[in-house]
């Protein structure tokens, strides 16, 4: 029910990971549980992230919410249409509704992170 | 009465030139205006009579939806019947009509009812000094941390940059100590809804500058971990905050200073009555133990001789704000504490935990119990398998309640809960009022099972319909000039 390609952390944040680059952003559930996104905090392009520590937050009707880095490396590209559309997140939360792409500085970091069936084992057992 | 005129907004009644007083005759020499590159060109202003504009702002009035209409079980929020008696006593000359400018010789009075209070809350909290600056709830958190600061750097204990929060405290705590310059760590609740020990004990540390705890939590339980609580942090020398917004729960039960907390602060509105919401008007007063005496805000009220003054502690953090907090609120607060005396302080959190419990216990079937054990003065259900089965959630429910003149209970909060809706009473609420709420929540989940599009739609009775929340805040309008249609 996750998409197979992705990686997945216990914040439930995604990562698609293509020639060094990262694309990052929240899982279908993580949008599911928050409702009707309303507003979203990004850092700028260039900002240093450090994998697992918060870079952002995510506002909805009913809460906001941190979002965690699932890696390391240098914010190459942010996400800009979300500032006056947050809707895409709910509409498209694997496509448009990216949020980063990050130049990944440690690859083996990856393997900290969950793959679709562990991640949909983890969500499964209340976490 | 038309319901079209009567929701027509004052600039669409605007008739150029009407007017709706007669000004006196200037009894003052004429004075210049100031230079007209200084003055706004225009100034829109609805021009209307007395008459309507008295109509138009009492039907808005009789929108509003207050405690003095109906049931307002607003967990975390303390919405209980504010006794006319203290709004009379607010009104008196001696407290309505003085200036905080004024010479404190011509204010004796208000000066001894607030050294009063002060005296009062430190009894009823078990600590050592008051201070009645803060505004309200946040302002005496900010107060307390900045206290905390000032007590390790005083002794020159720099390295103290931590305070622990657990999840089931307010939403403000990390808030505060984050604006008084510390680091958070958050830990996590048990699955009996206690402060986790073994989380506490191994984020503790000599950098560790204290603890914030809401007791009882946000999810309504007393924290039977306290007493090691305490034990673990002062052990590691650091101090406990007590977030008192749910002093209600425990009035005249449990003493805060007697457990070992260094800073409680009252929600003075909440606890000790004052009509609030939508944002105030509040009060904050924050009490500390005798270590953190000296640097209380400023001022406090102290007596010297048979004289009543203004004074700044020694080392005190400062001003929270303009003057000495809301003086208003005092007055009711204090009010409502000699109208109940030691007795009916006592039967506050009584009654409060017994009409939470009441909830708790002939709604247990109904909605799902995520910590099922006797409760505080609120308790938190859950819409979750409510949800999974019917398609309905917590704000369905909500919206509903209002059809049944009920104010909605505080939903999607505490977050450690789904579909999380929290119920407080309130002492002040008759059996007769909770089982109308009770059989009214279990006439909704019965519709939720029959007809959920019912749930889906609500409200139905009220002015307005379901509102579009999440359009409202990507898209706000915030002036009546951007609502209207362009004809």
């Amino acid at each position: 029910m996750y998409p197979e390609n992705l990686k997945y952390s216990e914040e439930h944040e995604w990562l698609l990971e293509d020639n060094g680059i990262a694309t990052i952003g929240i899982t279908d559930f993580a949008v599911d549980s928050l409702g009707d996104i309303v507003f979203i905090e990004l850092p700028d392009k260039g900002a240093q992230i450090k994998q697992f520590t918060t870079f952002g937050e995510v506002e909805s009707v009913k809460a906001a919410s941190e979002i965690y880095t699932p890696i390391s490396g240098e914010i190459i590209e942010v996400n800009e249409k979300l500032e006056t559309e947050p809707e895409l997140l709910n509409n498209s939360p694997y496509e448009e509704g990216w949020l980063i792409k990050v130049k990944i500085s440690d690859l083996s970091e990856i393997e900290k992170l969950m793959n679709s069936k562990d991640y949909e084992n983890f969500v499964n057992n209340g976490n | 009465m038309n319901k079209i005129s009567k929701r027509k907004l004052l600039f669409d009644q605007s008739i150029t030139g009407k007017v709706g007083t007669t000004m006196p005759s200037m009894d003052i020499p004429a004075q210049k205006l100031p230079d007209s590159s200084q003055l706004r060109e225009e100034l829109t202003m609805p021009e209307v009579s007395e008459n309507e504009i008295v109509r138009y702002f009492s039907s808005i009035s009789q929108m509003n939806f207050s405690i003095d209409h109906n049931f307002y079980p607003l967990g975390s929020c303390t919405m209980k019947y504010n006794p006319k008696l203290n709004d009379d006593i607010a009104a008196l000359p001696g407290f309505n009509d003085i200036h905080p400018l004024q010479d404190t010789s011509t204010t004796q009075g208000a000066l001894e009812l607030m050294h009063h209070l002060q005296i009062l809350l430190a009894e009823i909290t078990g600590m050592a000094g008051t201070s009645l600056a803060p505004m309200a709830g946040a302002e005496a958190e900010l107060a307390g941390m900045l206290m905390i600061r000032a007590y390790h750097r005083n002794r020159e204990d720099f390295q103290r940059k931590k305070v622990i929060i657990p999840d089931s405290a307010h939403g403000t705590n990390p808030a505060s100590a984050v604006m008084a310059g510390f680091e958070v760590v958050s830990i996590p609740t048990d699955k009996n809804g206690n402060t986790d020990l073994d989380a506490l004990r191994s984020v503790v540390d000599d950098t560790t500058a204290g603890l914030m705890l809401t007791q009882p939590s946000t999810i309504g339980l007393f924290d039977t971990n306290i007493v090691e609580i305490v034990n673990i942090i002062n052990e590691n020398g650091g101090l406990i905050y007590g977030d008192g917004a749910n002093l209600n729960a425990i009035l005249g039960k449990v003493k805060p200073g007697e457990i070992g907390f260094d800073v409680i602060h009252s929600n003075l509105h909440k606890t000790f009555t004052q009509p609030h919401g939508g944002g105030g008007p509040g009060a904050g007063a924050v009490m500390v133990s005798q270590r953190l005496v000296e640097f209380l805000p400023d001022p406090i009220v102290t007596k010297i001789k048979d004289n009543f003054d203004l004074t700044k502690p020694s080392k005190s953090i400062g001003k929270m704000g303009a003057f000495h907090g809301n003086f208003g609120a005092l007055v009711r607060a204090y009010a409502y504490i000699r109208t109940l005396g030691k007795e009916g302080i006592n039967s506050i959190s009584e009654d409060a935990v017994i009409n939470a419990n009441y909830l708790r216990t002939k709604l247990e079937n109904t909605l799902d119990l995520p910590y099922n054990r006797i409760c505080s003065h609120e308790v938190v259900f859950s819409a979750k398998t409510i949800k999974e089965k019917y398609g309905v959630n917590a704000l369905d429910i909500s919206k509903r309640l209002i059809d049944y003149n009920i104010h909605p209970p505080t939903m999607y909060f505490p977050l450690i809960v789904d579909e999380a809706l929290l119920v407080e009473p309130t002492e002040t609420e008759s059996k007769e009022t909770l089982d109308d709420f009770i059989y009214v929540i279990k006439q909704i989940v019965d519709e939720a099972k029959t007809d959920p599009e019912l749930l889906h739609n609500a409200p139905h009775n009220t002015p307005n319909k379901r509102l579009n929340e999440a359009l409202a805040a990507r898209n706000p309008k915030l002036s009546w000039r951007d609502t209207q249609v362009s004809s």
